[in-house]
């Protein structure tokens, strides 16, 4: 019988380099399954939240319900907001994806909304006086100057799906959240600070880029300000 | 709609009220841990955010402090402080992450507040003879007490959704009801302990929505509209 090898692994150290290049699969798939998770929850969301915060500027009568419905799905804790949708979804990924677009929802919706509203009536009235249409109004000037609290919104929205997707483990598809939950079942130390500083670059990581692409759209508020 | 009758069914049942590990033991643990964590986490925050907003510093620190805050997923910090030393404390993790999470919003908000008095009455009270002190307490605490409220409420909506997450790393409250239906494969008693979660959550906010309706004028008319 061989001896047990004395490495961080066997001494269960919270930092260990053997991990990393001994587990590089398993950590590669949950990144993986993280990013999917969130991207594919976020684009779902932005691609409700847009009409829906067009529609709440076109109708006041629609704004009240709709932020008051969106408030009510945020206010809604993650573990539950999963549970509730269990017996639609079963134990899937489309699960931890429809959590994460009610929760991105709120965020978008709120923020797209503030900045249609910011958009100045003189602007709105230039336009229409150049003779725009209200379908080339909204594209052209409203959208466009409602872009930067959008981006606001969307960036708060992705960094925080990438930490509620983990709350996903609870059914099996949590990304990164899956190897901190079984890291704490069977008390691995250096799984669950590995998988949980990961999850931190990945919502740092999509942050600077979302602030990038912000830049890259919106090139008139770097001269403005310069 | 089966689902929702048999979940209904698991809340009518008497059995799963009482005793141990029953509704109403996790619901008084939910409801201890909420308001015993914001109450340590006012005590924390507010003194600093009160006396950096006072003094015009850190602002960046306590502004900042909210990204970070949401860009570090509450589930790990529960796990990462369940595996420390701390963890064999009982509810010790639960507490120490809960107050975490409860900071920021406080902390920026009640920041944000202060640093948003108007400055010109700041300079009447300074010209009235007012000390720092005096300035602090009877002019900027008053007029920030909008934001420090709706950073209060931040903060308790927050409490209630992560102390919901602790019961995945082994903490009470009414999330061991989910976690134990998911345990025991009981779709039934996942979904009712969720919606019991739920109506706690919505519960909270609207005790602070009244809150604010019924507050003198001076407290609502900056809050958010």
């Amino acid at each position: 019988m061989t001896a047990p090898p004395d490495d961080c692994l066997a001494r269960n150290e919270w930092i260990c380099g053997k991990y990393l290049s001994t587990r590089r699969d398993i950590l590669v798939d949950a990144v993986l399954q993280h990013l999917e998770l969130t991207a594919l929850s976020v684009v779902l969301a932005l691609a409700i939240a847009l009409p829906l915060a067009v529609l709440a500027r076109r109708w006041s009568l629609a704004a009240g319900p709709v932020l008051a419905l969106t408030t009510v799905l945020y206010t809604i804790p993650s573990l539950a907001m999963y549970s509730l949708l269990l017996p639609v979804y079963g134990l899937s990924s489309t699960l931890v994806v429809a959590g994460l677009v009610l929760y991105s929802l709120t965020l978008l919706v709120r923020n797209i909304l503030a900045g249609l509203r910011a958009v100045p009536e003189e602007t709105r009235q230039a336009a229409r006086g150049l003779g725009y249409g209200p379908i080339r109004l909204l594209l052209t000037v409203e959208l466009p100057l409602a872009l930067p609290a959008a981006m606001a919104g969307l960036r708060i929205a992705t960094v925080s799906a990438v930490s509620l997707a983990t709350v996903g483990a609870i059914v099996g598809f949590g990304g990164l959240g899956n190897l901190i939950y079984s890291g704490m079942n069977t008390y691995f130390k250096a799984q669950v600070l590995t998988a949980s500083v990961l999850c931190v670059l990945v919502a740092v990581l999509a942050d600077l880029l979302l602030l990038g692409v912000q830049r890259l759209l919106t090139p008139w508020t770097r001269a403005a300000r310069s | 709609m089966k689902t929702l009758a048999d979940a209904w069914d698991w809340l009518a049942d008497s059995a799963h009220w009482a005793g141990d590990g029953g509704i109403w033991q996790r619901l008084t643990q939910h409801l201890v841990l909420t308001v015993v964590c914001l109450l340590i986490a006012c005590l924390v925050a507010l003194p600093v955010a009160l006396v950096l907003g006072h003094l015009g510093r850190g602002g960046a620190l306590a502004v900042n402090i909210s990204n970070v805050g949401r860009a570090v997923p509450t589930f790990a910090v529960l796990v990462l402080l369940l595996l420390t030393p701390l963890g064999r404390w009982g509810e010790g993790p639960t507490v120490v992450a809960l107050v975490l999470f409860a900071v920021p919003p406080l902390l920026t908000n009640a920041y944000v507040g202060m640093r948003g008095v108007d400055r010109s009455v700041v300079q009447a009270a300074r010209g009235m003879g007012m000390t720092g002190p005096q300035l602090l307490w009877r002019v900027e605490a008053p007029l920030a007490l909008p934001l420090i409220m709706s950073g209060v409420r931040l903060a308790a909506v927050q409490l209630v959704a992560t102390a919901t997450i602790a019961a995945l790393a082994g903490g009470g409250g009414l999330g061991r009801i989910i976690t134990a239906g998911f345990n025991l494969a009981s779709t039934p008693q996942v979904v009712a302990g969720a919606v019991l979660v739920a109506v706690f959550a919505l519960l909270v906010e609207g005790l602070f929505e009244i809150a604010e309706r019924f507050a003198p004028g001076r407290a609502r008319r900056n809050g958010k509209g």
